[in-house]
């Protein structure tokens, strides 16, 4: 009652306030008397309230969209914290999987990021590429593709000419503690996560011999910029039954489930530029003389969105082919 | 009721504008710090001085204060810093609603202090300095990368930058808030 008396009140204020325009705009009155005030001589306290407002001097203003309260694509993490996307679609360092998470966002921002990967090596060809999503510093979630191209070595062995195998793999990976530059040096980013790997060749694979033509790895990983000596260190984890990461199936009859180690040494040169080398220990499940991983790679932040990965990688003994030892290339871009 | 609101729309109408001179300030108790006439700085709260403050050991010898160009490059390191952050549009409203002489000066005194250049840190610890800023990690990832432009614009080594940020590093969790 009374709020309704006096919004009645205000009206015919209003309505007092602009008898005299022939046309009358609908115009609340007091937006004239604001119109009509002299501004106040700018003091300095109150100088900045009548700057007018910048378009860019606003937290609305950056590159990404806002839902709500959530900061799409936005950005603003520091260059290369991100990683580089792995050969599974992970963040990480190209063949292991670090605790960082996917994507430019910092907390209260979703960001992602895309991927393409070629691997080079003397009987068979790799691509792979992938997206993932990052929510905050907190969760990531990862979908990539492998198809792994057996050229010549295919009809050798027996599957035909040029055949490609593929495999999906869906990864999530949620940060549990540490950040991977701030906080205490002896803490570094920690994180559990696991990839789902499913096999489109299912046939293939349980005629080579593998138990599964899908498998589940579980994985916690530790990250952390030692900024005194430039340097980063990761140390992964990964309970695992995959052959070749599982572009061989899971297991065999005899084999299943194993304890596997990714590490990862990297100094950084610039804001930009991380050279280093990675390990990544394999089951030999098959008993096809299965060798570890590893690699010598520099990842090099082109603008703040692309990163360019360039890698040497001995990948030893694939299915029975010895001696695969190649180039790595990799192009990521990430909002 | 009727009267009530009769009489209140009645005042309402009644009211006059306030004097064109009033001031504001005391109106609502604001209280206005005038700067300090040699230092050009505004007062803080009392506070215990202590290189503790600075919020961690500072490096031994020299060799790394002068990648940084002594004590005079390290104040121009810092001074660009802020002057940087001032016009960096995503956190120049952190710093335009804060002492920037003050700050210049205290940073300049952390920077040089954790480098090992000799000086005396006499500002306030990270936590009471930021206290109710709200600063966030994007703030704070913002403010490093305008220390690093600052660094780089000096010549200093990567790795001596890298020196210097491992410093201020643990102090991340006195400075951001949310």
């Amino acid at each position: 009652m009374f709020a309704s008396c006096l919004l009645a009140v205000c009206q015919s204020v209003a309505a007092l306030a602009s008898p005299v325009d022939p046309a009358p705009a609908p115009q609340i009155a007091y937006a004239r008397v604001i119109d009509a005030a002299p501004l106040p001589p700018a003091s300095a306290p109150t100088h900045r309230a009548h700057q007018p407002v910048s378009t860019d001097a606003s937290s609305l203003a950056g590159d990404g969209v806002r839902l709500g309260k959530v900061d799409l694509f936005d950005g603003g993490k520091l260059l290369l914290t991100n990683g580089v996307a792995t050969v599974e679609g992970s963040s990480g360092g190209g063949i292991a999987r670090w605790a960082t998470i996917a994507g430019r966002q910092v907390p209260g921002g979703i960001g992602a990021s895309a991927h393409a990967t070629a691997i080079e090596l003397p009987d068979f060809g790799w691509r792979s590429y992938g997206v993932a999503v990052g929510f905050g510093d907190r969760l990531e979630l990862s979908l990539a593709r492998i198809d792994f191209d057996t050229r010549d070595a295919g009809a050798l062995l027996g599957i035909g000419e040029g055949y490609t195998i593929n495999l999906d793999t869906f990864g999530a990976k949620l940060r549990v503690a540490g950040d991977v530059v701030y906080g205490e040096p002896w803490l570094p980013q920690i994180a559990i996560g696991i990839e789902h790997k499913r096999s489109r060749d299912g046939a293939l694979m349980r005629a080579l011999g593998a138990a599964d033509a899908e498998g589940t790895d579980v994985t916690i990983s530790a990250t952390k910029l030692l900024l005194s000596r430039s340097l980063l260190v990761n140390t992964t984890l990964r309970y695992t039954a995959a052959n070749e990461l599982g572009l061989l199936g899971f297991g065999s009859a005899n084999d299943g489930y194993k304890l596997q180690f990714e590490g990862s040494l990297g100094y950084q040169l610039s804001r930009r530029a991380l050279i280093g080398a990675e390990y990544r220990s394999k089951p030999d499940n098959l008993g096809l003389g299965e060798d570890d991983w590893l690699d010598i790679f520099a990842a090099y932040a082109l603008t703040d969105r692309l990163t360019l990965t360039a890698a040497y990688v001995e990948l030893g003994s694939i299915a029975t082919f010895s001696d695969q030892r190649g180039g790595f290339v990799s192009a990521q871009v990430a909002f | 009721m009727l009267l009530t609101t009769t009489a209140a729309a009645a005042l309402m109408l009644l009211q006059q504008a306030p004097a064109e001179s009033t001031d504001w300030d005391a109106e609502f108790g604001v209280e206005v710090k005038e700067r300090d006439a040699v230092t050009g700085e505004l007062p803080v709260d009392p506070y215990t001085q202590s290189n503790a403050n600075a919020g961690a050991k500072p490096y031994d010898g020299a060799v790394l204060a002068a990648d940084f160009g002594g004590r005079e490059g390290i104040a121009r390191i810092a001074a660009r810093t802020v002057d940087l952050s001032e016009a960096d549009p995503r956190i120049a409203d952190i710093f335009a609603a804060n002492d920037m002489v003050r700050l210049k000066r205290t940073l300049g005194e952390q920077f040089c202090y954790l480098l090992g250049a000799g000086c005396e840190y006499t500002g306030r610890d990270m936590k009471t300095a930021h206290a109710e800023m709200g600063v966030t990690k994007a703030d704070l990832n913002a403010l490093v990368e305008n220390l690093q432009i600052a660094m780089r614009e000096a010549g200093v080594p990567f790795a001596a930058q890298n020196r210097l940020l491992s410093k201020l590093a643990p102090a991340s969790k006195d400075i951001i808030e949310r």
